[in-house]
């Protein structure tokens, strides 16, 4: 407890009720330091001998890189680092974004059937996409199967918020049955459409339901990062909104926050970040839900801050989740989802039992 | 002024507002009172804006159905009567969430004065949902009024729309929640609450909409509204009207439940 009034009645500068914030904005330049340190270590682990500083030796004597070092810094694990920055960014905003919207710390694109819905959409992308006519395929190029997944996404958070929202309450068990459900529909649709998969779509095809950031590579990301950029960058704008839904619809909209117009932007962030996500990295799952809840503890639920501080985090964690899964069975490799499920599920959990009681699941 | 005229709301198949006519002038306090299910929130809904209706409500002479969020927000504040928060924020984080359109850096300091005002200051810093429900109320309200900062601005008179203000709290409590709103009144804010305790009623209205089953009963001054004869034909109990010793304000003395028992 603090003393807000100073003897003369007068209000006094509040220390401890001032400084969650304050500390949850301080947090912003502690992850991003930790998000440059991991990111310069993922850079030199790898299955072949480049070490990053070599390279940055040989590069300050003024020496030419060699073709191996250049091919496996700048082609393998460059794009590698930028894609997982990029998807963890993406899957810890769409989280908490999502959280936000539904007013339940639970809810996860994951979890809740949307990347099974923008998994569905890239799949019919790789699959059917060659039925396009060329021209139209010429035009959409490497677009098209991050746009069929923004597109899945969606839809899928679309039905999801009007099955389990009524009248802005979201009952979490409805969420979750519903997810399931979409999560099974779209499942029944992909194994018809494996089915159908020539041999090189079903290579393209396999990695989905692990997750993985091997398939990284500069046209990938030419595809999704500009998805991504603009949608977590849209996102950061929704904190106040978020906020204020946490009260409730009909309060926030007292408050002065235009929500519906709100609601659409964040279902449209949640899609988007997912789908791009999704589509160059399969179904990599409790991203969302773990980085957000991390910092919920940490440094309180206030979304002006927690949105950018998930985008940080979320990035960091994915690039660790990473390392972990290139070097854990090395020279093999381990499907991130894998990883990121290991950490991620007993987290999960553990929100659940301690949620229990006050909501009624 | 807050005038709505020929209010009807249908809910599902339910019609719970049927040409209901309602005023409410700056400068007073305006009670909403009726027995449960009368439509005292449905009306206060409908006048803030929550709820499709027919008929018009104007607030401050403009058509509220005109008029975006934020502009409704700078003139009015509403305390819903049930309010549930999805996240840990502290009571004082729930007060500056209801300064959402702005006024960057004043926004802490606002928001702790309005705290102290309801007498929570010292609780700041925990958690809302730790909170008692009385106490929990008094955050809502506290909210509430550093929305609205001051009774009176430029461009007119700002309002209250509080349902059930006072129903979860202790009597001193309630005296002072009831007092801050005569305040506002006083000063030339406007409020309009409703009430279920007819005599905090008594006490505190200036005037009385009194519902019966979707249609207005009365509508009046305090004094003019309430007799023994109107009050107990709302509420379909036996009860008398007396005037309170010291102040005189009509004083309401329960009998028994059913009106059959004379
Ligand atoms: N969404 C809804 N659908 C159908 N009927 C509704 C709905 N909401 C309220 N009602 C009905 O409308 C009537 C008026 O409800 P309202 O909440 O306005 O009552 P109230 O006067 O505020 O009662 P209380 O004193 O219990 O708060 C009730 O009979 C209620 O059952
Ligand atoms: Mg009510």
């Amino acid at each position: 407890m603090v003393a807000l009034t100073d003897p003369a009645g007068e209000l006094t500068e509040a220390e401890a009720p001032r400084s969650r914030l304050a500390r949850a904005r301080r947090l912003h330049l502690w992850l991003a330091l930790l998000l440059i340190a991991v990111a310069l270590a993922s850079l030199t682990v790898g299955a072949t001998g480049v070490q990053l500083w070599d390279v940055a030796r040989s590069l300050a004597r003024g020496e030419e890189l060699s073709r191996m070092e250049r091919v496996v810094l700048m082609d393998i694990r460059l794009p590698r680092l930028v894609m997982g920055l990029a998807v963890g960014a993406a899957l810890a905003v769409s989280g908490a974004v999502m959280q936000g919207l539904f007013r339940n710390p639970l809810a996860d694109p994951g979890i809740v059937g949307v990347s099974a819905g923008a998994g569905l959409g890239a799949i019919l992308a790789i699959v059917l996409g060659a039925l396009l006519p060329p021209a139209l395929l010429g035009f959409a190029g490497a677009h098209l199967v991050p746009l069929a997944a923004f597109f899945g996404g969606w839809v899928s958070t679309i039905l999801l918020y009007r099955v389990a929202t009524r009248r802005g309450h979201t009952s979490v068990a409805t969420m979750l049955l519903a997810g399931i459900a979409l999560g099974a529909l779209a499942g029944a649709v992909s194994g018809v459409l494996v089915y159908m998969a020539d041999d090189s779509q079903l290579r393209d095809l396999t990695f989905w339901g692990l997750g993985s950031l091997a398939g990284a590579s500069w046209t990938k990301l030419a595809a999704a990062l500009p998805i991504i950029l603009v949608t977590v960058a849209g996102a950061s704008f929704l904190g106040r909104s978020l906020n204020a839904l946490a009260l409730g619809e009909a309060t926030a909209a007292h408050i002065g926050i235009p929500v519906q117009r709100m609601k659409r932007l964040a279902i449209l962030c949640v899609a988007g970040a997912t789908g791009a996500a999704v589509a160059v990295s399969g179904g990599i799952g409790f991203v969302g839900i773990v980085v957000p809840h991390l910092l919920r503890l940490a440094s309180g639920p206030d979304h002006r801050a927690l949105l950018i501080n998930s985008a940080l985090l979320g990035a960091a964690l994915l690039v660790v989740a990473d390392m972990i899964s290139r070097v854990i069975v090395a020279p093999a490799e381990l499907p991130i989802g894998i990883v990121t499920a290991v950490l991620g599920a007993p987290v999960f959990l553990w929100i659940l039992l301690r949620q229990r009681g006050v909501v009624d699941l | 002024m807050v005038t709505a005229t020929d209010l009807t709301v249908t809910l599902g198949r339910n019609t719970v507002l049927e040409g209901v006519d309602f005023h409410a002038a700056p400068g007073q306090l305006t009670a909403i009172c009726g027995p449960n299910g009368s439509g005292k929130t449905t009306l206060l809904r409908a006048l803030t804006g929550d709820l499709p209706y027919r008929g018009t409500v104007e607030l401050n002479g403009q058509d509220i159905a005109t008029l975006p969020a934020w502009a409704l927000a700078s003139i009015r504040g509403v305390l819903p009567q049930a309010s549930a928060l999805a996240f840990p924020f502290t009571a004082l984080e729930v007060v500056e969430i209801g300064l959402a359109r702005g006024r960057a850096g004043g926004d802490t300091r606002a928001a702790l004065q309005a705290l102290a005002r309801v007498d929570l200051g010292h609780y700041a810093s925990r958690p809302y949902q730790s909170l008692s429900g009385g106490e929990q109320q008094r955050v809502q309200l506290a909210r509430v009024l550093a929305q609205v900062a001051e009774p009176v601005a430029q461009d007119g008179p700002r309002w209250l729309f509080l349902d059930e203000p006072v129903s979860a709290l202790d009597i001193a409590h309630q005296l002072e929640v009831m007092q801050i709103a005569r305040d506002f009144a006083d000063a030339g804010g406007g409020v309009v609450a409703v009430m279920h305790d007819l005599n905090l009623t008594a006490m505190f209205a200036d005037r009385i909409a009194l519902l019966s089953r979707g249609h207005v009963l009365a509508a009046g001054p305090v004094a003019e509204v309430m007799t023994t004869d109107t009050l107990s034909r709302a509420y379909g109990c036996r009860l008398r009207v007396g005037a309170a010793p010291a102040p005189g304000t009509p004083f309401i003395l329960p009998h028994a439940a059913t009106l059959a028992a004379e």
